[in-house]
């Protein structure tokens, strides 16, 4: 082999491992970007500011719940999310696009489920999410497999044939939800997506939300059902008047705002002549006749202690357990103050 | 490569517009509401005004009429049978934005990767077509019957222009309610303010009836092209004025005048609509506030300029066609008394400082309000006028043996360069006034509203702080010193 060809294969390995590494950092940064990055996002109607410099990062294979009263915000923040309205000033980033420099590019990869589903009513079901699959850039044949595989997954492949206007709330709720979904899009913005549906039906859309995290899409969810959020989200932000006023994921606001894990510990007699002991052992927040309730910093540690306390007291000790803290005390807490 | 790139772009854009444009079409055409009058009527109107047509001819020659009128009938009602249906047009377009709002079924589609051009081209042309098509059915079905039961046809220019304007008048009738559509919060309103375009409709078709009585049809052909114009001035405001926001977030039409005078008092106190409010003071406008807005109304005063020249171009193109017989005026004669006199021809004010003075005034005000309503194209218009007849007076004077150039510098000149560019800037100012709905917005992030505020801080600025000004001296000059001028050039005494 010449020397030419020595060294060109030489330099051939190393152009393509420089490349190769170049190209694995880059990939590296993408996977930790967020697919939805707003930085100080501010929207102002004339003299009201619906949004106040919020900022948010959802990466790709999480769930955002937004939560928040009625006109607190969500729906102005989740339309700037999807280049519907412009913001006043800040920063959004959606699938790696600017949402104000480029509305169209970040709506092609965002699939948006309105507050109100918006159907055509004339139409049949096929037929109107053949228009947004093809307003979506979808070809005939992903328009008709994914329309057809969505509305079986969903449960309603039975009513194709009908004409929008003869289905219920909750199939058209369906319906304006397999539209945000059919083009697969890497975002999701979902406004009640499980509001005038039955639990089964409802059911069906938690699965469909976990399975699209799953794949890595990055959703941000407004609901006002405080279950499905703890049981879907990775992470909560609570909106107040166009402000994010805490984030975090459930059990961190649980624990944040509601302090340590609160057990209920219940017995066999009157507590009476117990409590005062009780009390110098564990930090009581309410009591009964048979019962009471303290917060345990340590659970583990303390809870044995108390047992055997209780034990050596000749108390006998019927239950003695955590009590669950919802995520609505910590949302009542937070929009209360 | 570039290029087969760019024609791709296009076919994508038309393409994806042409998906709104199917939806739309085939939900207007489930509508029996709409369809079913527009083709009964297509079908039952033409044979309507085939008898009346036949009955007017008749009617004339029995009663010894000649027979030119009824034949000048014929066409006529072949313009009323093309407008017919396209009166449908508008009940359509009226509703295409405010309609889905208020159905909730716009945020979806505002939500697509659909942008505003191609929303906005695809409702338009949905609109449209069912009406035309059974505009150019009715003409079809019209001649159809002339020819089968008179055996009359009508020529090839009346057939083309017959067709041009039904299309042009569509066109104008579709983007107009577009527009009402998409800054209305309710069907209601919108239907209210459809009477801005059916009205001025209305009353052309009736111009046209009297064009073809005196089958003008020259004239018919400068109103394609004009309204070709309006229809471009029309889809471009309205492209400008479409906001998803204001689409989707104004629940009420109601008219917040605190808000309007304070936004108009906050430009009015600023140096520029970008900037915040300052201390206000002379110095700073005639230092910071002025050279900005003669910037910004650079291509204005451009415009404004070019449009005087070519008014006095036209003003002696027409004195050559149509010059005064013989020498009615001879410079000698002139006299003193003769300028004091000017009020007993009627339309010219009296020779004083007040009454010119109140009467420029007047006439510049006028224009910025009829800017407004035209684009600020009228504003201009009036201020042609005065310079086509110098040019027409400029040429009829040299037709006399008499220096043209002279008679402008002594009398128009002296008080002329105060008053011309005190003219020229106010009417460039009212022009910026009423082509802002139509026109790019040089400041980023004011809403065309609020950029109309704005331009209207601007025209007042311009108007109180260099026109007003400027006129008053002009008005002292002109009654003082032009007539003086005037009188020592010409050796009148």
């Amino acid at each position: 082999m010449t020397s030419t060809a020595t060294s060109f294969k030489k330099y051939h390995r190393v152009i393509v491992s420089v490349w190769q590494n170049c190209y694995n950092q880059a990939e590296e940064k993408l996977e930790n970007v967020g697919m939805i990055e707003a930085e100080k996002l501010t929207k102002k109607f004339k003299d009201f500011t619906a949004v106040d410099s919020l900022s948010l990062s959802v990466p790709p294979g999480q769930v955002l719940a937004l939560l928040g009263p009625n006109g607190a915000g969500k729906t102005t923040t989740v339309r700037m999310l999807s280049a519907i309205l412009t913001p006043t000033s800040g920063r959004v980033t959606v699938a790696g696009f600017d949402a104000v420099q480029f509305p169209q590019e970040v709506r092609r990869r965002v699939g948006m489920l309105t507050e109100l589903p918006g159907l055509y009513l004339r139409m049949q079901a096929m037929e109107y999410l053949d228009f947004f699959g093809q307003l979506y850039g979808l070809s005939a044949s992903q328009r008709l497999a994914r329309s057809a595989a969505l509305l079986s997954r969903f449960g309603m492949a039975d009513a194709v044939d009908k004409r929008l206007s003869e289905y219920s709330k909750g199939m058209r709720q369906k319906l304006a939800l397999i539209r945000s979904m059919l083009h697969n899009p890497s975002v999701l913005l979902l406004d009640e997506p499980t509001s005038a549906m039955d639990p089964q039906s409802a059911r069906l859309v938690r699965d469909a939300i976990a399975d699209l995290r799953g794949e890595q899409h990055a959703i941000i969810l407004c609901t006002h059902n405080l279950v499905e959020a703890e049981e879907l989200a990775d992470r909560i932000a609570i909106i107040r008047r166009g402000k994010i006023i805490i984030e975090g994921t459930a059990a961190a606001l649980k624990s944040e705002l509601l302090g340590p894990p609160l057990m209920e510990l219940t017995l066999n007699a009157p507590l009476d002549g117990l409590l005062p002991d009780l009390q110098q052992r564990v930090q009581v927040v309410e009591q009964g006749d048979v019962w009471v309730r303290y917060q345990s910093e340590n659970p583990a540690v303390e809870n044995p202690r108390l047992l055997r306390w209780l034990t050596e007291a000749g108390v006998e000790v019927v239950t003695l357990g955590q009590v669950t803290r919802s995520l609505e005390d910590v949302y009542l807490r937070v929009v209360a103050e | 490569m570039a290029t087969i790139a760019f024609g791709q772009k296009q076919r994508t854009w038309f393409s994806e517009a042409s998906v709104l444009l199917r939806r739309e079409l085939v939900d207007t055409l489930r509508d029996w509401r709409i369809i079913l009058p527009i083709f009964s009527l297509t079908l039952f109107f033409p044979f309507l005004m085939n008898i009346t047509a036949s009955m007017a001819a008749d009617w004339v020659v029995r009663y010894g009429g000649a027979p030119i009128i009824g034949e000048r009938i014929i066409p006529f009602l072949l313009m009323v049978v093309g407008f017919f249906p396209l009166s449908f047009s508008l009940v359509i377009a009226l509703e295409v934005f405010v309609g889905e709002k208020e159905r909730k079924s716009l945020e979806p589609l505002l939500a697509s990767p659909l942008s505003d051009g191609q929303l906005y081209f695809g409702k338009a042309l949905a609109s449209m077509i069912p009406p035309l098509a059974a505009s150019y059915l009715g003409i079809v079905v019209y001649l159809v019957g002339l020819r089968v039961f008179r055996g009359w046809q009508p020529s090839f220019e009346l057939l083309v222009l017959a067709v041009l304007l039904t299309t042009v008048k569509a066109l104008v009738m579709v983007s107009g309610a577009v527009v009402i559509s998409s800054q209305t919060t309710s069907v209601r309103a919108a239907n209210l303010l459809a009477s801005f375009i059916i009205i001025p409709m209305a009353l052309l078709l009736q111009g046209e009836s009297l064009i073809m009585f005196w089958a003008r049809y020259d004239v018919l052909w400068w109103i394609v092209a004009a309204l070709i114009v309006v229809n471009v001035l029309l889809v471009r405001m309205g492209l400008q004025l479409f906001d998803r926001e204001e689409l989707l977030g104004r629940e009420i039409d109601e008219l917040n005048l605190r808000y309007v005078w304070r936004t108009f008092k906050g430009f009015w106190v600023s140096a520029s609509p970008d900037s915040p409010s300052e201390r206000f003071s002379l110095r700073r406008i005639y230092t910071r506030d002025l050279p900005a807005i003669l910037r910004r109304m650079t291509p204005a005063v451009w415009a404004v300029s070019l449009s005087l020249v070519a008014a006095m171009v036209v003003g002696g193109l027409f004195a050559a066609q149509h010059p005064i017989p013989g020498r009615v005026w001879s410079p000698q004669s002139l006299t003193p008394d003769a300028f004091r006199n000017a009020p007993a021809v009627g339309f010219l004010p009296s020779f004083t400082v007040g009454a010119v003075l109140s009467n420029n005034i007047r006439s510049l005000l006028l224009a910025g309000i009829v800017a407004v309503f035209s684009f600020g194209s009228i504003a201009v218009v009036l201020l042609m006028a005065p310079m086509g007849i110098i040019g027409f007076f400029m040429y009829q004077v040299a037709q006399w043996g008499l220096n043209p150039w002279l008679f402008f510098a002594t009398f128009v000149l002296p008080h002329g360069i105060f008053e011309l560019p005190a003219a020229i800037l106010a009417t460039a100012a009212a022009l910026r006034l009423g082509a802002v709905v139509i026109a790019r917005s040089t400041h980023p992030r004011v809403t065309v509203g609020e950029g109309w505020l704005a331009a209207l801080a601007d025209f007042c600025k311009v108007f109180v702080f260099v026109t007003l000004p400027l006129l008053v001296i002009a008005a002292i000059v002109e009654v003082n010193l032009t007539l003086r001028v005037v009188l020592w050039a010409y050796g009148a005494h």
